[in-house]
């Protein structure tokens, strides 16, 4: 998968967020995520079609609906090109300290 | 949606390889333990059979049945944890390892389910598939690994 593809998917605020929406909850369907947001449904198809594209996005049919999921593969992939192995543990230590300390749900 | 109830993570990733050099990849020992951190399954494949998880000291970190097993697209595992109490208390999972040819690559999807919210164990594995998938990817692409440090 191509790596410019996942920056330009990440360079935009709104398919942050959606990703966003995506880790707190997995497997909603576009009616889901259009729900309390101010864009168009198009938009947030749009923005879907651009995450999947990228691979950010994987979808899955159940019935008719078809569930949007959160990869993260491909975040790891371009994490994984900068940070040496040996880094990783220190790194995740760092990482869960802070989010200790910010108080956020991990 | 996903069910209220349930915790459900799906895994994608596209490597440049065949269907069968991929199931070889997650079905064999040896290739095996070359990208999951030193770790192995035990099982013969076939649907009805039990499987298991191993560290190289030979503790099992999980188990399960193999649920479906079409080779070379599809396995599907009845997975429980073996390790810490806390998770193994979950109860069994469901693993859905689907490999489709895409072009000249080959699409691995991989899907973890639990019946219950905010399941430990999907989070877990949750830390762990993206290491494993990456350097899958890695090795068959490349022929080595990007990540040889545990997990």
């Amino acid at each position: 998968m191509d790596d410019d593809a996942v920056f330009k998917a990440l360079a935009d605020p709104s398919r942050r967020m959606l990703l966003d929406w995506l880790r707190e909850r997995n497997g909603q369907s576009l009616a889901d995520l259009c729900q309390g947001l101010a864009m168009s449904r198009q938009a947030v198809a749009k923005h879907l079609g651009i995450l999947e594209d990228a691979n950010l996005v994987a979808t899955r049919r159940r019935g008719r609906e078809k569930l949007h999921y959160l990869n993260p593969v491909p975040i790891n992939r371009i994490a994984e090109r900068w940070i040496s192995r040996f880094d990783q543990p220190r790194l995740d230590a760092l990482s869960n300290l802070k989010r200790r300390l910010e108080g956020e749900e991990s | 949606m996903t069910a209220a109830g349930s915790s459900e993570f799906v895994y994608v990733t596209y490597i440049r390889t065949t269907p069968e050099r991929l199931w070889s990849a997650l079905t064999e020992a040896d290739f095996m333990r070359q990208y999951w951190f030193g770790m192995h399954i035990e099982s013969d494949w076939k649907a009805g059979s039990p499987w298991r998880l191993l560290f190289t000291d030979g503790r099992v970190a999980d188990s399960g049945e193999v649920l479906e097993s079409d080779p070379p697209r599809r396995l599907v595992l009845r997975w429980q944890h073996r390790l810490r109490p806390e998770l193994e208390a979950e109860g069994p999972a469901r693993c859905e390892i689907e490999i489709e040819p895409v072009g000249d690559a080959v699409k691995l999807a991989i899907v973890h389910t639990m019946d219950r919210p905010r399941s430990g164990l999907i989070g877990a594995v949750g830390d762990g598939w993206p290491k494993i998938l990456s350097n899958l990817k890695s090795l068959l692409e490349a022929g080595r690994v990007a990540l040889d440090t545990k997990l």
